[in-house]
């Protein structure tokens, strides 16, 4: 790890003032379960590092109208204990649960689930954010590539490792990114994106913005579903998170997510299409989990996701409507 | 594209592991040039510690404990190479193990992955603080009894889990036992041992 000066600001407003206006001048430090391993392998080497966590108003989970604010230093294990979260959003408290490692649970935040890097092994490797050679050939295509994509046209065929991206966009949730020269609102959906150069970044975060807030309206009937290799210490293979909003059995608008499937949260709209109108059983679910994956590209070595990935649809839209799986 | 090796090359002058170890402060050269920038920015905004070693101080165990740290040392190098609390061990240094648990404020984290500055003001506690030979903490002394350590390499780390564990979960199920300690690897493979342990602790701590 590269040496680096601390702040420990305790106001938004001053840890606002310590960042820089490029990549690589300051880093936020929330939990550090991310940014601590990127530093020690040198992907990240802030000359600053910024602590958020005694930040009073980047804390706290709150009601605003119908929905909640949850903010950016929210522990997974705060977010899972909290009897609102888990009565309005259980896809949310089911995502946090399974991030199955209690000690990453108490360290780990909201902000930093959405901010973390990769875990694409060419980006961990010093092979950049699109894992390519010198020659600028993709390594993740001619190489070992069994945990990444299954969706997109690539240039980045590495899998958005945030456990909350999918469910957050299922309930429609937005995210507030403030710089010190003000804030923007944005949906999660527009949070995160594709890089199609190793300069960009996988989520629209500038260097000198920070995550604040999450607000998430009021839902329908959400979940979430992960299939994962083991259960401890390990991000899932593939996950799909649900949102239905029902007329009486009666499905008037669905959302589907797939997770880890694509450079970004990925939106199944024909499976979306498929359950509008519709009431759920068990096999418009399996119907569904088909048309999510109809269009799927897998690479050389992770066909087997494409059928994670149908079963987790599934599975989510089967959660979410009560129904036993 | 630069790989980690070429990296470590050119950050070799300035980050030697001796120094790293022996706690010595970085090469001439970075520090020289990074000070100038701190100092103009730590006019700015009034509070940044490094690059060099700071002074700090930790409550570990019950005790106020103060050191001199760079910023990037970790809590659990701290304990390990400052201090001598050598219990949590450094396995994977990357928060996947569980070999560096200890508590901070009554909650289980990876020792590896919180900074030693960033623990000020906090209660830390190691293994070290649950007895030793003579006065085994129930947990420790039944993972003796049920033969729930092979290198033991693991084992600080498991305790710890397994302490924070019960002190939520009195009278947990088998089931709870398994996802409870979901946060430690044993490569030794003796989880069955661990998990009978941690039953039997929960046995032997409510009946005390
Ligand atoms: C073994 C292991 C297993 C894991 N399993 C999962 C899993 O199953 N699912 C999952 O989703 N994650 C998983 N994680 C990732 C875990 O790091 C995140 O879940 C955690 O929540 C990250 O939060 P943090 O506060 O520790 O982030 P940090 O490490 O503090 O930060 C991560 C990144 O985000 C930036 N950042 C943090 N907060 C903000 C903010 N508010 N504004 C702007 N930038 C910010 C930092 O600068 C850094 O680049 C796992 C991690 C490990 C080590
Ligand atoms: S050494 Fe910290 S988790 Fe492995
Ligand atoms: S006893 Fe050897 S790693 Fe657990």
């Amino acid at each position: 790890m590269q040496n680096f000066e601390y702040a420990n600001p305790t106001t938004l407003n001053d840890a606002l003032g310590l960042l820089g206006s490029a990549w690589g001048e300051a880093d936020v430090l929330a939990g550090g379960t991310d940014l601590l391993s990127l530093m020690k392998e040198y992907i990240h080497s802030p000359k600053r590092v910024v602590n958020i966590k005694n930040i009073k108003e980047l804390g706290g989970i709150s009601k605003v109208g119908s929905g909640l604010r949850i903010g950016a230093t929210v522990t997974l294990d705060e977010l899972s204990s909290n009897a609102m979260v888990k009565q309005m959003y259980p896809s949310l408290a089911q995502a946090a649960m399974e991030v199955s490692s209690p000690q990453l649970r108490n360290m780990g935040t909201v902000g930093g689930d959405l901010c973390q890097r990769p875990r694409c092994w060419y980006f961990r490797g010093g092979s950049g954010l699109l894992g390519q050679d010198e020659s600028g050939k993709s390594l993740v295509a001619t190489g070992e590539n069994k945990y990444h994509a299954i969706f997109g046209s690539g240039p980045a065929w590495f899998v958005s490792a945030s456990s909350f991206g999918p469910a957050l966009i299922a309930l429609g949730a937005k995210v507030t990114l403030q710089s010190a020269s003000g804030k923007r609102e944005i949906p999660v959906s527009e949070f995160f994106v594709s890089p199609k150069s190793n300069g960009e970044r996988e989520i629209a975060l500038k260097p000198n913005e920070i995550l604040t807030q999450i607000v998430i309206p009021a839902a329908g009937k959400n979940a979430n579903y992960e299939v994962r290799h083991r259960e401890a210490v390990d991000w899932p293979l593939t996950a799909a998170a649900v949102n239905l909003t029902m007329a009486g059995n009666v499905v008037k608008s669905a959302t589907v997510v797939m997770g880890h499937v694509a450079a970004t949260p990925w939106r199944a709209s024909q499976a979306e299409q498929m359950l509008t109108g519709k009431t759920i059983n068990v096999e418009l679910a399996d119907k569904a989990g088909e048309a999510a994956v109809a269009n799927a590209t897998p690479l050389s070595g992770n066909s087997y996701k494409v059928q994670l990935a149908k079963v987790a649809v599934k599975r989510a839209i089967l959660r979410a409507a009560g129904i036993a799986i | 594209m630069s790989s980690i090796k070429d990296k470590e090359k050119q950050t070799k002058p300035a980050v030697s592991r001796r120094g790293f170890l022996g706690g010595a402060s970085v090469g001439g050269g970075l520090l020289a040039t990074s000070l100038a920038v701190q100092e103009a920015d730590a006019q700015a905004a009034g509070k940044l510690s490094g690059l060099g070693e700071v002074a700090i101080t930790l409550n570990i165990n019950g005790k106020p404990t103060n050191l001199a740290v760079e910023p990037r040392v970790t809590l659990l190098d701290a304990l390990r190479h400052k201090l001598d609390l050598t219990g949590a061990k450094r396995v994977c240094d990357r928060g996947t193990c569980g070999a560096c648990t200890i508590m901070v404020n009554g909650k289980t984290v990876y020792g590896c992955s919180v900074l030693a500055i960033d623990a000020v003001g906090k209660q830390i506690a190691t293994i070290e603080s649950l007895g030793g030979p003579g006065k085994l903490h129930p947990v420790s002394a039944a993972f003796v009894k049920h033969d729930a350590q092979q290198c033991g390499y693991c084992t600080p780390g498991f305790v710890m889990a397994a302490k924070a564990f019960l002190d939520k979960n009195p009278n947990p199920t088998r089931e709870q036992v398994q996802k409870g300690l979901s946060g430690n690897i044993c490569r030794c493979g003796t989880y069955v041992g661990m998990r009978e342990a941690v039953l039997e602790a929960s046995r032997s701590m409510r009946n005390a």
